[in-house]
């Protein structure tokens, strides 16, 4: 028997609202709280109709403290709340930072469990929208390197939906990044209703032999592109949207890179201390005797992101993916 | 708390001189400069917005409305003092001597914008909240163990008195007793959250009285009371009688950013009334023509001349050459460790440059 699945088409900041409805719905203690998420609807509109639908109690404006957002809401997370913390751009979470290295991701262990935090905290992150300074900061290393804390990025509408709400089923904090170059970049079929992408695993967005391109959020469309660009000149690439930084898919990424011998990592944090350097470390401990060049990576550089005049520059882009896909082939 | 701390005025919304105590100085040409520099402000504000629309910039902060606290309190400060902005105090850093062409290149997304002329002491525009008050505490602090009389302000809105920096900012100048001004424009929204939602307390001014800093609160639409009551905190500030937070009480008339609307969270025919009512421009017009000093060909003459400045730095600003990729680079650090290097030379192998 089948069941036809009412969807709609909905682009991906849609889809975090829709996820976010769902879980509201279905449980009355998933609040969420932050700077203009309320009235305003988020100044992305991610919060968009959620307040008239929910009321001020349970779509929260908060006075203008992001210490303040992630502190009360461990609190309300530990004495029985969900909250949905909304950081206004990632490049904003900096004062909050504390709270979350010190607080969120390790009371679990240092309770031996008696307390949790299920908390979840959203962040639009990433450059390429020409926003001003610190707004388009991409620091996912810096809590992916936190113990206790899970990190994922979707890249499309349907899996910000469905990985929304398993990080609000989630048991434990859950930060997730939502790039902003994808949020109305292109609309796909949701799903209505509740489904879960399970946090922890990648997908495989293209077949290929030749070489793995591992990648994640904004820069999925970038890898892509390269992708296709490398098959026009006889490379067969396979592309894999990582989605769950903390923790990584082993065995996808393992498989794809024991086929194909060769891997190119694209993100656009900086790249010294960056999520690149931790998947190189898997493949090595994984994969070493299957590669048949060494890992290349393609990052963001070690400067801060410039102001949006040179963010292009900053940005990884095609070109630079297709040189490093041609650098591993002819090694 | 409203009445310990009164919202000074010297001009009524109508231009009657209210408070009489500094009359002798609110000479036509002390008066014909604040009006100059708040028309100078708002005819760059509308350019920064209409050139947001034209695409020729990026996203722009408009300040229109804050033009007298902006204005008034930079003109209290003197040569060798410092400024410490927001991202919407571009009136108060062009009045303290920043570059139209330089606060317009800001805003076109290049990190020339942050740089003030030689000797001038402004620095970069802050983007995360409350985090200057800090570093004005800070260089304040530098001037009073140097020893010189130096004095520095810092501007922020009534959202960031919500942040702990806000709070250990106040601290340290206590504490140190350091010369700084702490002069927050309370327009009411920090984006869309009214400021009934941002606080309890019936005044910020009065978050002085628990660090033991002189605090007052003031019309933050009437120049004269931000000029003097400015100044006379900076020379407080000067004689070593440490910090003080002024609340100029002030309103924005527009949206938080040119990627804003604000109809989503506010009636904004409070604006237009307010525009009609409690202008700060409008006020000093009423009052110049109550003390027989406005002629509506200075204005035009004025008006002229300043959108001739204006339009000259705008061209300015486009000549300028585009952004060379190694600057981008180069000024991380002093010398490049090698990997910052090693990425340098990679990248413009990848553009075929070298």
């Amino acid at each position: 028997m089948t069941t036809a699945i009412q969807t709609k088409k909905l682009t991906m900041v849609q889809a975090v609202t829709d996820g976010m409805r769902v879980m509201m719905n279905e449980h009355s203690e998933v609040i969420v709280m932050g700077e203009d998420v309320g009235r305003n609807g988020g100044v992305f509109r991610a919060t968009d109709g959620l307040f008239d639908e929910f009321g001020g109690e349970r779509v929260i404006d908060t006075p203008l403290a992001e210490s303040g957002i992630i502190g009360t809401g461990i609190g309300l997370a530990m004495n029985g709340f969900r909250p949905i913390c909304e950081m206004q751009f990632f490049g904003f979470i900096y004062p909050a930072f504390n709270q979350i290295m010190t607080h969120a991701s390790r009371i679990r262990a240092r309770t031996l469990g008696a307390f949790t935090v299920p908390m979840v905290i959203r962040a639009p992150f990433g450059a390429g929208v020409r926003a001003p300074e610190i707004h388009s900061d991409s620091v996912e290393a810096l809590f992916t390197h936190m113990p206790g804390i899970k990190v994922v990025v979707p890249s499309n509408p349907y899996d910000a939906k469905g990985m929304l709400i398993a990080a609000i089923e989630d048991p434990d904090p859950v930060l997730f990044l939502e790039p902003m170059r994808c949020y109305r970049s292109s609309k796909m079929d949701v799903p209505e209703g509740k489904y879960t992408v399970e946090i922890g695993k990648g997908a495989r967005l293209k077949e290929g032999d030749d070489v793995t391109i591992l990648t994640y959020g904004a820069m999925v469309d970038v890898a892509l592109k390269a992708a296709e660009q490398a098959e026009s000149k006889g490379i067969s690439a396979e592309v894999i949207d990582l989605r769950s930084l903390y923790p990584l898919d082993k065995e996808m990424i393992s498989e794809s890179v024991q086929k194909t011998g060769r891997a190119v990592i694209v993100h656009e944090a900086p790249g010294t201390g960056g999520l690149a350097d931790t998947l190189t470390s898997l493949i090595n401990d994984t994969s070493f005797l299957y590669m048949r060049a060494p890992v290349e990576r393609v990052t963001g550089f070690d400067t801060p992101v410039p102001m949006f005049a040179l963010e292009d520059h900053y940005l990884p882009n095609p070109e630079r993916v297709l040189h490093a896909i041609e650098k591993t082939v002819k090694f | 708390m409203e009445e310990k701390y009164p919202k000074l005025q010297i001009l009524d919304e109508n231009g009657e001189v209210v408070d009489a105590s500094y009359r002798a100085e609110m000479t036509e040409e002390l008066t014909k400069d604040l009006y100059t520099k708040m028309l100078r402000a708002r005819l760059f504000d509308r350019k920064g917005v209409n050139m947001q629309r034209q695409g020729r910039i990026g996203t722009y902060v408009p300040f229109e409305g804050q033009e007298a606290a902006q204005i008034g309190s930079a003109m209290a400060m003197g040569e060798g003092d410092w400024m410490f902005p927001s991202y919407r105090d571009h009136g108060a850093t062009m009045t303290f001597g920043h570059s139209l062409k330089n606060l317009f290149l800001y805003w076109k997304g290049r990190q020339e914008g942050c740089l003030p002329p030689e000797g001038v002491h402004i620095f970069p525009p802050a983007v995360p909240i409350a985090s200057q008050l800090l570093h004005a505490t800070g260089a304040a602090w530098a001037e009073k163990l140097k020893g010189t009389d130096r004095a520095s302000i810092v501007y922020f809105g009534d959202g960031a008195t919500s942040e702990g920096d806000f709070h250990e900012g106040l601290n340290f100048a206590s504490v140190f007793n350091v010369p700084v001004i702490f002069f927050n424009q309370n327009n009411g929204f920090a984006i869309s959250v009214p400021i009934e939602k941002q606080m309890k307390s019936k005044t910020i001014a009065q978050k002085a009285l628990a660090y033991d800093i002189e605090g007052i609160r003031l019309d933050g639409n009437d120049v004269f009371s931000v000029y003097f009551h400015t100044r006379t905190a900076v020379e407080r500030a000067r004689a070593g009688q440490g910090p003080t937070l002024i609340e100029a009480v002030t309103w924005r008339y527009g949206a938080h950013t040119t990627a804003d609307d604000p109809t989503k969270y506010r009636d904004q025919s409070e604006s237009a009334a307010r525009r009609e009512k409690t202008d700060p421009l409008l006020r000093l017009e009423r009052y110049m023509k109550n003390e027989g000093m406005w002629e509506d060909s200075w204005l035009a003459k004025l008006e002229a001349s300043l959108s001739e400045e204006i339009e000259a730095a705008v061209k300015e600003m486009e000549n300028v050459p585009a952004a060379k990729v190694d600057d981008m680079f180069d000024h991380v650090f002093a010398e490049n460790p090698w990997p910052l290097e090693e990425q340098k030379q990679n990248y413009s192998l990848v553009r075929g440059e070298r």
